[in-house]
């Protein structure tokens, strides 16, 4: 019965608020994009995003759930409100950062390498065929080049189109690729330059949601220092991906 | 799930399947095959009903009445059935919300539009924020119900009407001298023979509804398609159980349940429509009834 006067004072001060606290805050993420995030084999959900995702929630004292959404309708799920937060690989780019808005980087600016099968000339980077994810940084860079891009909606397509001939070659983040060419036996093989498309890889937000994105900024700052972040990238990635 | 399985990668080849054909995914992709067919028994009741429904308002003498039954047999089966799906789930789900909204805070002062954003007050949220998984689980599913029923009610009603107006005229024409009233022309005479003029078309929308089944992953439903391509899609050896590209077999064991599904239910139409032809004055009820002779 001790209890009782602290659990009200607690739910007036709750009710007060506005906001219940005991809300999770939803995540919405693609889970088919390893090691950034996907589906293992006992059906879970994890990975590099979700890894840090817990850890931001953990310091910031939020309860989070994550949420699988399509890649192609992610940006609409969120302002429609159906979950709060967009951690899914999403380079930060000014189209995007007029739909919603992004806290600081998570990650530096990622390589985009060009990934084909091995003995395909460099030269289809200028004008060959570039399988891309549709909506991604990289689709934009292949189509303000001279080479043709074929779109597929999921990243797994793009590089069955690269084995079996569909395409020259594949643009993607470099991260996501490196297991792909490690786990080929040299029938995959990354050619030309890295390319540095967008500003980083950061949460996206509502715009009109400040409160919650000023809460993911400001503990991500911290992670980057105290290298939280550098560790998470250790785990999860090759040493091409840059650290902070 | 065998003891065996703790290190997939030293087992002989049968021990490997076993252990990843029994991985959680894949029990996933198993259980999808059974939603599927959930959503299929619950809404061909839903789509029928909805079809009567429709073919009445077609039919009714009230013009508001058959109006609105024209409207929404003649829209709904000339859009795309994508927009629909894609329409259906936000369109409900935020005009739930706006109306939860106006009735449950009314003291809110600032636009349910702001610029890009849909914010409504918590109290309005549809499911609520805290909700548990399988609330918003049933929600989606709901709302996927309704979209199906929506489309596929709108051709039922139309094969319905059609049905309807093919019951001989003779029949009504009998009732009627009986003194029936038009509501009981309708109950007595046209209800019961107008199926056996429907079934074709209705065994048509059917079969058309069970292949429309892989449209569910619009609405953010993981159904089969989406589990065959999430598992057949290569896996790196970030994964425990890593392999090459084999859709095609997943799409395989999709091609069969789908083949099945069909096959089975042609069946069952062939059957109905044998027990809805005796003692009717068509082709197929002469033929019933000389072979009984």
């Amino acid at each position: 019965m001790t209890k009782t006067p602290l659990t009200l004072a607690a739910a007036i001060a709750l009710v007060a608020s506005g906001a219940l606290a005991d809300d999770p805050v939803r995540i919405g993420t693609e889970g088919a994009y390893p090691p950034w995030n996907f589906i293992n084999d006992a059906n879970e959900i994890v990975g590099f995003e979700i890894d840090l995702g817990n850890a931001i929630c953990e310091r910031a004292g939020l309860t989070c759930e994550w949420v699988l959404n399509d890649w192609d309708t992610i940006i609409p799920n969120l302002v429609a409100g159906n979950y709060d937060v967009i951690m899914a690989g999403m380079s930060i780019t000014e189209a995007r950062s007029q739909v919603i808005s992004f806290s600081e980087n998570y990650l530096p600016p990622d390589a985009s390498a060009y990934m084909a099968l091995d003995g395909t000339d460099e030269s289809v980077i200028e004008d060959g065929i570039i399988a891309v994810q549709s909506n991604t940084v990289q689709a934009g860079v292949v189509a303000d080049g001279n080479a043709t891009a074929l779109e597929f909606p999921t990243p797994d397509e793009t590089i069955s189109a690269v084995r079996n001939g569909e395409v020259d070659a594949v643009l993607a983040d470099r991260s996501f690729l490196v297991p792909y060419v490690a786990d080929s036996g040299g029938e995959l093989v990354f050619i030309g330059e890295d390319i540095f498309p967008g500003d980083g890889v950061g949460a996206g937000f509502r715009q009109s949601d400040n409160e919650l994105r000023e809460t993911f900024t400001e503990i991500v700052l911290e992670m980057r220092e105290d290298g939280t972040i550098n560790e998470l990238i250790d785990q999860w990635f090759d040493e091409s991906m840059g650290r902070f | 799930m065998f003891a065996f399985c703790t290190d997939p990668s030293t087992l002989p080849q049968w021990q490997w399947f076993a252990c990843y054909l029994t991985t959680g995914t894949h029990f996933a992709f198993y259980r999808s095959f059974f939603m599927v067919m959930l959503l299929l028994a619950i809404t061909a009741p839903i789509a029928l009903g909805m079809g009567l429904l429709g073919a009445m308002a077609v039919r009714s003498r009230i013009w508001p009445v058959s109006w609105l039954g024209k409207g929404y047999v003649n829209i709904v089966r000339g859009v795309p059935d994508i927009v629909f799906f894609m329409f259906v789930p936000i369109a409900l789900g935020q005009g739930i919300e706006w109306v939860f909204h106006h009735i449950n805070c009314p003291d809110w002062d600032q636009p349910i539009r702001q610029g890009n954003d849909f914010i409504v007050c918590r109290e309005a949220k549809v499911p609520a924020p805290n909700a548990p998984a399988w609330v918003r689980s049933t929600y989606a599913f709901s709302m996927a119900v309704i979209a199906y029923a929506l489309v596929f009610g709108a051709f039922a009603a139309n094969t319905l009407y059609g049905a309807m107006q093919a019951v001989p005229r003779a029949q009504v024409e009998t009732a009627e001298a009986y003194g029936m009233t038009s509501g009981q022309v309708f109950r007595r005479i046209i209800m019961p023979q107008m199926w056996v003029y429907a079934l074709p078309g209705l065994s048509n929308i059917w079969q058309i509804l069970i292949k429309a089944t892989p449209l569910l992953f619009l609405l953010g439903i993981q159904d089969a398609v989406y589990w065959a391509r999430e598992l057949g899609g290569q896996k790196t050896s970030l994964y425990t159980y890593p392999h090459p590209d084999w859709r095609v077999w997943y799409f395989l064991v999709l091609l069969s349940f789908y083949l099945f599904l069909t096959w089975g239910s042609e069946r069952i139409f062939a059957r109905i429509n044998t027990r809805l032809s005796r003692g009717q004055a068509t082709a197929a009820g002469e033929r019933l009834r000389k072979a009984a002779a």
